[in-house]
């Protein structure tokens, strides 16, 4: 599927591809620009549905994900960054991404943590002034920025695969990849602390050790994804929930089939934001947000 | 198999226990009595290596617990405790072979061994027909059988297990009793038993501790311990014994 999913995202597009017998400029625009940024759109796809997965099993709530906890925008606030101070700089924004996502992960490790330890409750609300704290930053900064570079902040801000360069996919693709091992690894721990972090305890499972290890991949993944596509949003949200509506909660398959649907489902969904009002485009996490937000409701519905 | 050694326990300036010593022995069950807040759980969770316990000591194996590694503990006591209800679809089937965690690597995906091992738990527990159902689809009751089917398929020795019977109906109490007795004199494991019904205590323990207040109130056989007196001391309650005719047990009635 995700091969047919890519071949037909190829062809589509502001110029539309022939599948065989490519012309030279034809070629041109396949390797140089759409390879590129399908191939990102798919790391980053997968980058954030593991990233989803496997929150939602350690937090133990199915409405985690990477923006509920502030990590996101804390990879957003770290590129900004990155792009206001070094911006002839590549590598700033992956680096500074990745830092902000570290950072805001422990802003949230830290308020949710108290005398008796920490429980789900407290980490989605320390998650939730997180985010909402760092949104003020980001929109604070966003306006002291000059008119062009605000428009196009703003667009990114959104979720924007044009920028897709062959750095940005190759750290997306490493990163999603070892996400993915990382968290697929933690698998059979997150099969029981889904369902308490004292039976997990004591079944034997490291839980302070597998915490550290779910975080650390989760910034990971989602800074390379932010620094180098923006905010995505849904795709965290909706993606595990549909793969564990069909094949069960056990994390071993949850954590990579959500890897290859997050795939799909974001260069669909970027295919649609390049062709809708073709030769302009709709921002990537606009086209999540309008399919992922609806389905959430359904999926809410459902669930009651 | 498992000794303690004047355990004592601190919860924000309070002694939650205090210097209390226990012997388990392959294929005994030893019921722990007392009114809520004596201890109980403190005491199981302290076996187990979940709370730390500064003063006093504990030996698995003769091994000290605190040079023991979590995986090892893990692979020889199993905890049956109040269940959480989750927010996830999970099958019986997928929870009672979670339980077999430490026999398995990262990767790992489960052996025959844990599959036998997971479905003869759920056949003991009279569960054979519930493995493909999810587990927010069952009553209190049935989770609490999972759950200790979920223990039993770990293979561990030591049970601990903290009001094993709390949500089950008259069947399936005796029924869960009768499977830890089981598993005690068929395989040796040896079992600690919270429970609130001094009845199944006197039937199917070896031995009885009742707490108060954090120390060990009284400490021996059911007979030994179940007298009037030290029922009155522990829970404030006036007690008629007799015995019970068909297991010559002692039987305790509350008097109201």
């Amino acid at each position: 599927m995700m091969a047919i999913t890519l071949v037909i995202a190829a062809s589509l597009g502001a110029e539309r591809l022939p599948l065989f017998d490519l012309s030279e400029q034809q070629r041109s625009i396949f390797y140089d620009i759409r390879l590129p940024r399908i191939l990102l759109g798919a790391c980053v796809g997968a980058s954030l549905a593991v990233a989803g997965a496997g929150l939602q099993a350690l937090l133990r709530n199915p409405l985690a994900e990477p923006y509920l906890l502030g990590v996101s925008n804390g990879a957003a606030l770290g590129t900004m960054l990155a792009f206001v101070a070094f911006q002839d700089s590549e590598a700033a924004r992956p680096v500074l991404a990745f830092a902000g996502a570290g950072i805001a992960s422990f802003a949230v490790y830290r308020i949710a943590k108290s005398g008796a330890g920490m429980n789900v409750e407290r980490l989605v609300l320390a998650g939730i002034i997180v985010t909402t704290f760092l949104s003020s930053v980001i929109v604070m900064l966003t306006t002291l920025l000059d008119a062009v570079k605000l428009r196009s902040f703003t667009f990114w801000l959104l979720g924007d695969l044009s920028q897709a360069t062959r750095n940005g996919v190759y750290l997306s693709g490493i990163a999603a990849l070892i996400g993915t091992l990382v968290l697929t690894s933690q698998a059979r721990a997150l099969n029981l602390m889904m369902v308490g972090e004292r039976d997990a305890f004591d079944f034997g499972v490291e839980v302070g050790r597998v915490r550290m290890l779910v975080f650390g991949s989760t910034c990971l993944v989602v800074g390379a994804a932010v620094a180098a596509s923006g905010s995505v949003g849904y795709v965290g949200l909706i993606v595990p929930h549909l793969i564990r509506l069909s094949i069960g909660s056990d994390n071993r398959l949850v954590v990579p089939f959500s890897a290859v649907a997050g795939a799909i489902f974001v260069v669909f969904a970027d295919t649609v934001a390049r062709t809708a009002i073709a030769p302009r485009e709709l921002p990537v996490g606009a086209i999540t947000a309008l399919v992922g937000a609806p389905l959430f409701i359904f999926l809410l519905r459902r669930g009651s | 198999m498992l000794e303690a050694q004047d355990i004592t326990v601190e919860y924000g300036g309070r002694q939650a226990l205090r210097s209390v010593s226990l012997s388990l022995q392959g294929g005994e069950i030893v019921a722990l009595l007392g009114a809520n807040g004596a201890g109980k759980t403190t005491l199981i969770r302290a076996l187990n290596g979940t709370l730390s316990t500064p003063h006093g000591a504990i030996q698995l194996d003769g091994k000290d617990l605190r040079a023991i590694s979590r995986r090892e503990i893990a692979s020889k006591i199993s905890v049956v405790a109040q269940e959480n209800e989750t927010r996830f679809p999970i099958s019986v089937r997928e929870f009672v072979i979670s339980g077999r965690f430490v026999h398995g690597g990262a990767f790992g995906w489960e052996t025959e061994d844990d599959v036998r091992a997971a479905q003869a738990a759920l056949f003991e527990c009279d569960l054979q027909d519930f493995e493909t159902r999810l587990m927010n689809n069952l009553s209190g009751g049935e989770r609490q059988r999972v759950v200790l089917a979920r223990a039993l398929a770990t293979g561990a020795k030591v049970l601990l297990l903290d009001e094993p019977t709390a949500n089950l109906d008259l069947a399936h109490q005796a029924l869960m009793f009768q499977l830890v007795r089981e598993r005690c004199l068929r395989q040796g494991a040896s079992a600690v038993v919270i429970t609130h019904d001094l009845n199944l205590a006197s039937a199917f323990a070896d031995e009885i501790i009742m707490l108060k207040e954090g120390a060990v109130a009284a400490h021996g056989k059911p007979s030994k311990v179940l007298t009037a007196e030290t029922v009155r001391d522990v829970f404030k309650v006036d007690v008629l014994l007799d015995e019970n005719p068909a297991s010559r047990k002692v039987r305790v009635t509350a008097l109201y």
